[in-house]
């Protein structure tokens, strides 16, 4: 392999695993602070990219993706408030299966608003063939957006649950649900935020990924599935894991079609998790420690 | 126990009580299988809407020597399994007099087999060349044979004088029928395949792959086959990583959808395609060309998005269907035998001359090389 | 109890045969067309039930194991093996005699495995993966043990959609019928496929196979090992410290139910004529899962009804455009108003637990 190749895949290997990764990031918020994997994190990123392209149509390209983020923060909250909030106690069973209910009532819900083309943001900087050079490698400005607004999502959260009152609350609820309620935290109202703010970041990320990957009605469940194998490979609830396993899962895959088809690319990545499933089931860089503190 | 039993008496009960609908008198019923919804919805979506219009017209001017056409639409979901329920139902419950569908060449084969021992006419819009070949008595296709399209592409590859190239192609019934011929053609025009590759369908970035290929400096160009959004995320990878080399599409590209999410990428692919992309721009003395304008400007005034070739493959279907009607009225067989010896029919994908050993009826001259120009569809005129 | 459950099951055969009598009083034979296939979908279901309603253990991949038994039945019984008729393998495999010859529709000769040494195979394969994949998978808990199986089902579908010898995103066709027993004397042969004139036949060896499937897992539930099932649903540590086999328990039923799934593959493949990749997708699978919930999770007859109903209408395409939001909004409904099955619930508990 020629060091121009190895470049090249390798970039193409961290914009695929940064995608992975925002995705991931949004699973992880949802279950550190209710214990649920939702499901329908995927449909967030499509419906994130979708409200941004209607919305360009009567308004300028910044504010449209604002308005999507808010609108599909309102969709993620009337999820929480409609499907999950009344709910006592649900056996992590239900849940899975609640959540998948949901993932495909959005999906279908897409399909009739916004029919089955595909649709796309335009590049936020140049065109479709615009690259900049970087060395032996060259590279749409819009991967740069992505991995930018990934690193500037960790950032936030992580001072935002550092710093903030309510970033703190959202953590006791986390850490322990029982004495954080007996602190004086609605933990419900924690669980709503968890769902707003995933829903967010995914609506984000679907904005950024647009342009280069495409809107589809049913472009959330293969984004879903990767993005949840790799919160399982960095850890559940590890977002700075989440991110790592993220970039070392799109490495993989670039590189792995050198050495095997393309068609089974999504074969090896899953084969890979289920490998790591049955050897370290608490991830690559999670504990094992915390991982059994948790319900599953 | 017993709340049990009343429960599956009450649940067959129920079922017992969707029968049949009883038959109108002057009323022609016409099955469809589209993939409305589900993976192959971007062909069964514009076919089902087409059909409909076309239905809805034919009906509005009185219908067919008097008789109303009743469309019965059916979504498959492109699942054969569902495909076999609804052909074995159309057939003997709806009694329909033809099916026209499905979508795609997994579900036509599948079914190919029922409409025979069901003795129905069945027109189907998928594309592989298995469906007519061997010839089925009562089974037909409108869309263009695939070695037709590979032959069109070869056959400039030729002029240019490419030997080595690439073929790449989706996941779906599609791509791989395309391949398969591709592979299967190239000695015949001196073409070398140094490489080929099959994508996910819904590949979200292909720039490893365009890395893989442009590493090899023996290919001179690549062939992409296939009907997904990943033909533009090609063109655009290809593009972003500088390399130079034509990029050929197949037929399937034929959906100015296409051309607008690759963009300033899309320029300059070549691809084989129906004539009714570039309508406008044929000569007068053209015989698709009234036909062609008419169906793009009441598609697209119907439903306000832009006419393709898939919607294209089920106006055809229809309007063989009605014509044959015409000759053959209410009576498979005669309806059957009607399409077979339809000759000269133009239609959006040619102009079709059916005979008992080519259920397809177009020939190679069905398609036209075109390439996009300042983001539309234009004639190749050659390098 | 014993009692009563052989009365629900004498029934169920006399529903069985008064459907079809109606059918052919009234003319509409055509519902068995869907009602045949209906029962081998609702055999995925009920083996499903066991694992999910009394082991507690979800899986999201048992499309998987329809698809093994389909595709390696379609497989073997479709590809010609007159091109590699003088290799050993082949000529061992006809001097055992699991080869047949034959005709295609075309006039090109055949040579394929039989019918039932292929449905043997295929059957015998997906135990064996379902025993391999257990071991390790019914390790996991919860999320992990979904995604696990989520994976498999995945995996299963990458394959046959990648796959040359599977006939990539186009499946199988022309998959030959299926002779269960040759014709004797006067009484003819018993053939799976889907001849409008064998109509009938097959509605019976479908439902004949489901009844016996329901039989065996009726049983199963009230023996030593249901009683087991149970106690591994309700506190799997509790079920240890008791002297129950957890894993081998959880292993043995989960084998179970993707042997009845590879099994439904099988003859509904041969019954349709092939298959494609659809059967084997992640949205098959959930809806095997919905129709499971819809049933009351832990509720065999529940999970019949269910299973044969709705797959019944959406075979027929009653749901059209819907059919995928109809199973999505099933699924929601379902687990959050009636946890135990729509068949189980009652208006006052429902009123209930909306006033909550």
């Amino acid at each position: 392999m020629t060091a121009d190749l190895f470049f090249q895949y390798l970039f193409a290997g961290i914009t695929y695993g940064i995608m992975y990764a925002i995705v991931a990031i949004g699973f992880n918020i949802i279950y550190n602070t209710t214990g649920i994997i939702n499901f329908a994190q995927g449909e967030f990123v499509m419906l994130g990219g979708m409200i941004a392209i209607s919305l360009l149509h009567v308004m300028p390209l910044p504010l449209a993706i604002t308005g999507a983020v808010v609108l599909t923060m309102l969709v993620g909250a009337l999820i929480e408030i409609l499907f999950i909030r009344w709910l006592d106690n649900p056996s992590v069973l239900r849940m899975i299966i609640i959540t998948i209910g949901l993932s495909i009532l959005i999906r279908e819900a897409a399909l009739h608003i916004w029919g089955e083309s595909i649709r796309s943001l335009p590049y936020f900087n140049g065109n479709e063939i615009t690259t900049v050079t970087l060395g032996p490698v060259r590279v749409s400005p819009q991967v740069f957006w992505v991995i930018g607004v990934c690193g500037v999502i960790v950032l936030l959260l992580s001072l935002f649950f550092r710093m903030t009152p309510l970033g703190r609350e959202m953590r006791a609820c986390a850490a322990n649900r029982r004495a954080a309620v007996l602190c004086g935290i609605n933990a419900r109202n924690m669980v709503t935020f968890s769902f707003m703010l995933s829903a967010g970041i995914g609506a984000l990320a679907g904005c950024v990924m647009s342009p280069i990957t495409y809107t589809q009605y049913d472009s959330g469940t293969p984004l879903a599935i990767k993005g949840f194998t790799v919160a399982i490979l960095g850890g559940l609830g590890n977002s700075m894991g989440a991110v790592a396993a993220g970039i070392l899962l799109g490495i993989i895959e670039a590189y792995s079609i050198s050495f095997v088809p393309l068609a089974f690319q999504d074969a090896i990545s899953i084969t890979i998790l289920l490998v790591i499933l049955f050897v370290r089931p608490h991830g690559l860089f999670g504990s094992g420690e915390t991982a059994r503190l948790k319900e599953f | 126990m017993k709340k049990q039993l009343n429960n599956i008496f009450l649940a067959v009960a129920a079922l017992c009580l969707l029968a049949a609908p009883a038959v109108q008198a002057g009323t022609i019923k016409v099955g469809a299988i589209f993939a409305v919804t589900g993976p192959a919805s971007f062909l069964g979506g514009p076919e089902a809407r087409t059909a409909r219009m076309v239905v809805d017209e034919i009906n509005k001017k009185g219908g067919i020597n008097g008789d109303k056409i009743e469309l019965i639409v059916k979504d498959s979901g492109g699942s054969p399994e569902k495909a076999i329920s609804f052909a074995k139902q159309l057939i003997e419950e709806d009694k329909v007099l033809a099916i026209i569908g499905p979508s795609t060449s997994g579900e036509s084969m599948k079914i190919k087999k029922i409409a025979e021992q069901g003795r129905t006419p069945l027109i189907s819009c998928g594309a592989a060349e298995v469906i007519v070949n061997p010839v089925a008595r009562y089974v037909f296709k409108t869309p263009q044979k695939d070695s037709f399209a590979v032959r069109k592409i070869y056959g400039e590859m030729q002029k240019m004088g490419i030997r080595k190239i690439a073929v790449v192609a989706g996941n779906t019934g599609f791509g791989k029928a395309g391949k398969g011929q591709l592979i299967k053609i190239a000695p015949e025009y001196g073409i070398e395949i140094v490489a080929a590759e099959t994508y996910d369908k819904k590949a979200t970035d292909l720039s490893a792959l365009v890395a893989k290929l442009m590493a090899n400096k023996d290919i001179q160009a690549v062939v992409n086959w296939s009907i997904v959004p990943a033909q533009a995320i090609i063109a655009k990878n290809m593009r972003q990583a500088g390399w130079k080399v034509p990029l050929f599409q197949s037929h399937g590209f034929g959906n100015i959808k296409y051309v607008q999410a690759a963009g300033a990428a899309a320029e300059g692919i070549i691809f084989p395609a129906g004539r009714l992309l570039v309508a406008e721009s044929l000569p007068d003395t053209d015989p698709q060309k009234k036909l062609l304008l008419k169906y793009k400007k009441d598609y697209e005034s119907h439903y306000h998005e832009a006419a393709s070739t898939f919607g294209g493959h089920a106006y055809d279907a229809m309007t063989i269907l009605a014509a044959a009607i015409e000759k053959g009225g209410n009576d498979r067989d005669k309806v059957r035998d009607a399409i077979e010896n339809l000759k000269n029919f133009p239609g959006t994908g040619g102009v079709f001359s059916f005979s008992p050993e080519d259920h397809n009826g177009l020939d190679i001259s069905s398609f036209v090389m075109l390439t996009v120009k300042n983001g539309k569809f234009a004639l190749y005129q050659g390098k | 109890m014993q009692f009563t459950r052989s009365r629900a099951i004498l029934c169920l055969i006399l529903l069985v045969i008064a459907v079809q009598v109606l059918t052919r009083v009234t003319g509409t034979q055509f519902y068995l067309t869907q009602l045949t296939m209906a029962a081998y979908y609702a055999l995925v279901v009920i083996g499903l039930t066991v694992l999910m309603g009394y082991a507690g253990q979800i899986s999201l991949g048992h499309a998987g194991f329809f698809a093994i038994g389909g595709y390696l039945s379609a497989a073997l019984t479709t590809h010609n093996l007159v091109p590699y008729a003088h290799s050993p393998l082949v000529h061992f495999l006809g001097r055992i005699g699991v080869l047949v010859q034959g005709r295609d529709i075309y006039g090109e000769q055949l040579l394929t495995v039989t019918p039932w040494a292929a449905c043997v195979l295929a059957v015998v394969a997906a135990a064996v993966i379902a025993l391999l994949l257990g071991i390790p998978v019914l390790k996991l808990k919860g999320h992990y043990l979904a995604m696990a199986t989520l994976g498999f089902g995945i995996i299963i579908y990458r394959i046959a959609l990648a796959t040359d010898y599977f006939g990539e995103a186009d499946g199988i066709s022309d998959v030959p019928g299926f002779t269960l027993l040759p014709g004797i004397g006067p009484v003819g042969p018993l053939v799976v496929n889907g001849d409008f004139g064998n109509r009938v036949q097959n509605y019976y060896i479908a439902w004949g196979l489901l009844i016996v499937g329901m039989v065996l897992l009726l049983n199963l539930i009230d023996s030593r090992v249901g009683r087991a099932l149970r106690s591994i649903h309700g506190s799997e540590e509790a079920a240890e410290a008791a002297g129950v086999d957890t894993a081998r328990c959880k292993l043995q039923v989960f084998v179970l139910s993707a042997v009845y799934a590879a099994l439904a593959g099988v003859l509904l493949t041969h019954y349709n004529g092939g298959l494609g990749p659809s059967e084997a997708s992640v949205m098959k699978s959930v809806r095997y899962v919905a129709l499971v919930a819809v049933g009351g999770m832990a509720n065999l007859w529940g999970a019949l009804v269910m299973g044969v109903s709705l797959t019944f209408l959406s075979l027929r395409g009653v749901f059209g455009s819907y059919d995928d939001a109809v199973f999505g909004a099933i699924l929601i409904l379902v687990m959050l108003f009636a946890p135990d099955g729509i068949l189980g619930v009652r208006p006052g508990t429902l009123l209930a637990r909306l006033k909550r």
